[in-house]
C-alpha cells in the first residue's frame, strides 16, 4: 500500500524542483479560477448589492433561489455548459469547448451565486445601519449601492475567497467542458482525478497537498493585502 | 486613501497578468476522442508528441469511456475517434458520422482478482467458464457499468455465460459507473474480481495483492479501431490535419511507435492496421 510519507515526498519533490508540467498545471488552475472569480465579482457583487437594498414582491423567493444556487452540482453545470458549447449546441460556432474559456464559463456559473448571495447578506446588514444617514445626505439608489459596496469591500473579499475556494476545488464541471487535455485544459483537480484513476494514489495525494498549499498562499495574500490596506486607512 | 487605492490597483494588475496570460498552445490542433485505457496506460502521451514533432499538428486527447467518446464525436466535438467497441464503431460509420473504420492495434482483456481467489478461477483459460464460477460462488465482481468498450465486452461474456447480471446488480455484481482505473481502485478496495484491459493493468500503480487470474482466451481479444469523423462535419483545416493523422498512425511510423511502447519491459499494444483492406 502506498503511504502518506510517499505522498509528501512526491509533492515536495515536484514542487521543489519546479517541475515544468506541474507549474503549467498550477498556472492554468490559477488562471481559470481567478478569472472566474473576477467575472463572478463583476456580476455577483452588484447583483447582491441591488438585492440587498431593494424591496419588491417575490424578493423572498428570489433569495431562496439565489441561496439554493450556491449548491449547484458542478457536474450538472458542466453538462449544461457542454450542451451549450458543443458543436451540436447553440454556441458551437464559438469553438470554446475543450478550452480554458469553457472552464472559466462553467466556474463562473458556479461562483456567481456564492458571491451574490454572500454580498447580498453583507450589504443588507450595512444598509439597515446606514440607510437613514445616506438618505439624509441625499444619496440615490445607485449611489447607495456603490457606497455600500465600497464600504463593505473587506467583507466582500471573504465572499470572493469563498467563491475562489469553490472554483479551484471543483472537478466535475471542468472535467466535462475542459476534457482534461494535457497542456491545454489540465488543472490541479483533473490531474488529481487522472492520477487516482492510474492508481498513482501517492502522487494524487501529493498533488492534493500542492492544491491545498496554493489555496493557503492565495488566502494569506488576500488577508495580508486586507490588513495592509486597513492599517493605512487608519493611519 | 491613496495607499489603499495603490494596493487595489496592484492587486488588479496582478490579476490581469494571470488572466491575460499568453495562450497556452498553438492553433494547429485536432481533437481525438479516445478511451481511458489508451491514456491511462501512457500510450498516447508517448505516441502523439512524435506526430506533433513531425507535422507541427498538435493532438488534443479527450479520454472518456468508449460510449461517451462516440457520443461526443456524434455531437461534432472531435475530429478523430479512437476506441474499442467494433459494433458501436461500425454503427458510427454507418450512420454517416465517420468516414471509414480501420483496425489500429489490439491487446487483450484479463480478469484480475485477489490472491485468495475465492471463486477459484486462477489459471483458467476459459473466460466464460471463469465468470460462471464467479457467479456461482456469489463472489464480488466490480463492473465498469459505464457503456465503455470494456463494459460492452464484459456484458457479452456474461451473456455467453448465461448469467443475468442485471438481476444481481447491487448484490455480488457491483457497477461502479466509472472509468477503468477508478473501477480497479474500487474493486481492489472491495476484494472484487475485475475485468480490465491488460494495458491499464500493467501500468496501474495500486495493484495491492491483486493478480491476473484469467487470461489467454480468444474471447478476451481487444481490438482498437480508429475513425476519422466525416469531413462534412469538420472545419476545413481540420480535414487535412485529421487525414495526416490517420495516414501517420496507420502507416509504418505510427505502427512502429505503438509496438515500441513498453511499460516495465512489456509491450502493451500490438499494431495491426491493414490499410486499404
Amino acid at each position: 500500500m502506498q503511504n502518506f510519507g510517499a505522498a509528501f515526498g512526491d509533492a515536495f519533490r515536484l514542487l521543489g524542483g519546479f517541475d515544468p508540467a506541474l507549474m503549467e498545471i498550477i498556472l492554468l488552475s490559477l488562471r481559470v479560477s481567478v478569472t472566474a472569480v473576477f467575472i463572478s465579482a463583476l456580476i455577483g457583487l452588484p447583483l447582491g448589492a441591488i438585492l440587498g437594498v431593494s424591496r419588491f414582491r417575490g424578493r423572498a423567493a428570489v433569495l431562496v433561489l439565489l441561496n439554493t444556487l450556491m449548491g449547484l452540482p458542478p457536474v450538472v453545470v458542466g453538462l449544461l455548459v457542454y450542451l451549450m458549447l458543443s458543436n451540436a449546441g447553440p454556441l458551437g460556432p464559438l469553438a470554446l469547448l475543450y478550452t480554458p474559456g469553457a472552464m472559466i464559463i462553467a466556474q463562473s456559473i458556479l461562483v456567481i451565486p456564492i458571491v451574490a448571495a454572500l454580498a447580498r447578506q453583507t450589504i443588507e446588514d450595512m444598509h439597515a445601519e446606514y440607510d437613514e444617514q445616506l438618505r439624509i445626505l441625499g444619496v440615490g439608489r445607485w449611489g447607495m449601492v456603490a457606497t455600500l459596496l465600497w464600504d463593505a469591500r473587506y467583507s466582500l473579499l471573504t465572499a470572493m475567497l469563498a467563491g475562489f475556494g469553490r472554483a479551484v476545488a471543483e472537478v466535475g464541471a471542468v472535467l466535462i467542458v475542459g476534457g482534461n487535455i494535457n497542456h491545454v485544459t489540465r488543472v490541479m483537480t483533473t490531474a488529481i482525478a487522472l492520477e487516482t484513476s492510474k492508481g498513482n494514489l501517492a502522487l494524487a495525494l501529493g498533488l492534493g497537498l500542492v492544491l491545498l498549499l496554493l489555496a493557503i498562499v492565495i488566502n494569506a495574500a488576500v488577508m495580508g493585502l486586507r490588513a495592509t490596506a486597513a492599517r493605512s486607512a487608519h493611519a | 486613501m491613496k495607499r489603499i487605492r495603490r494596493a487595489f490597483i496592484s492587486a488588479a494588475a496582478i490579476a490581469l497578468c494571470v488572466l491575460g496570460g499568453p495562450a497556452l498552445a498553438g492553433e494547429n490542433f485536432i481533437i481525438v476522442q479516445s478511451t481511458t485505457s489508451t491514456q491511462n496506460s501512457g500510450l498516447l502521451d508517448d505516441l502523439l508528441p512524435r506526430f506533433t514533432a513531425m507535422t507541427g499538428i498538435e493532438v488534443r486527447v479527450v479520454a472518456v469511456g468508449t460510449g461517451q467518446a462516440i457520443k461526443n464525436a456524434r455531437n461534432g466535438d472531435g475530429d478523430i475517434l479512437l476506441v474499442h467497441a467494433r459494433a458501436a464503431e461500425e454503427k458510427f460509420v454507418a450512420d454517416g458520422f465517420g468516414v471509414q473504420r480501420f483496425d489500429l492495434m489490439y491487446n487483450d482483456f484479463v480478469v484480475v482478482g485477489p490472491a485468495a481467489d475465492p471463486a477459484q478461477v486462477g489459471g483458467t483459460a476459459d473466460a466464460v467458464a471463469a465468470l460462471r464460477r464467479i457467479a456461482a460462488a456469489n463472489a464480488i465482481f466490480a463492473s465498469r457499468g459505464d457503456d465503455s468498450g470494456t463494459h460492452k465486452k464484459e456484458l457479452s461474456l456474461w451473456q455467453a455465460a448465461g448469467v443475468d447480471v442485471s438481476a444481481a446488480s447491487g448484490t455480488w455484481y457491483r457497477e461502479t459507473g466509472s472509468g477503468m482505473g477508478a473501477t480497479l481502485n474500487t474493486g481492489i478496495g472491495m476484494g472484487a474480481y475485475v475485468m480490465t484491459d491488460r494495458a491499464t493493468w500493467i501500468a496501474f500503480g495500486n495493484k495491492g495483492d491483486f493478480r491476473i487470474l484469467v487470461e489467454g482466451d480468444e474471447a478476451l481479444f481487444n481490438q482498437y479501431g480508429v475513425i476519422m469523423v466525416n469531413p462534412a462535419r469538420l472545419r476545413s483545416p481540420k480535414i487535412a490535419w485529421s487525414r495526416a493523422f490517420m495516414d501517420w498512425i496507420l502507416g509504418s511510423e505510427g505502427q512502429a511507435a505503438i509496438a515500441a511502447y513498453k511499460v516495465d519491459g512489456q509491450q502493451l499494444f500490438f499494431p495491426n492496421a491493414r490499410r486499404g483492406s
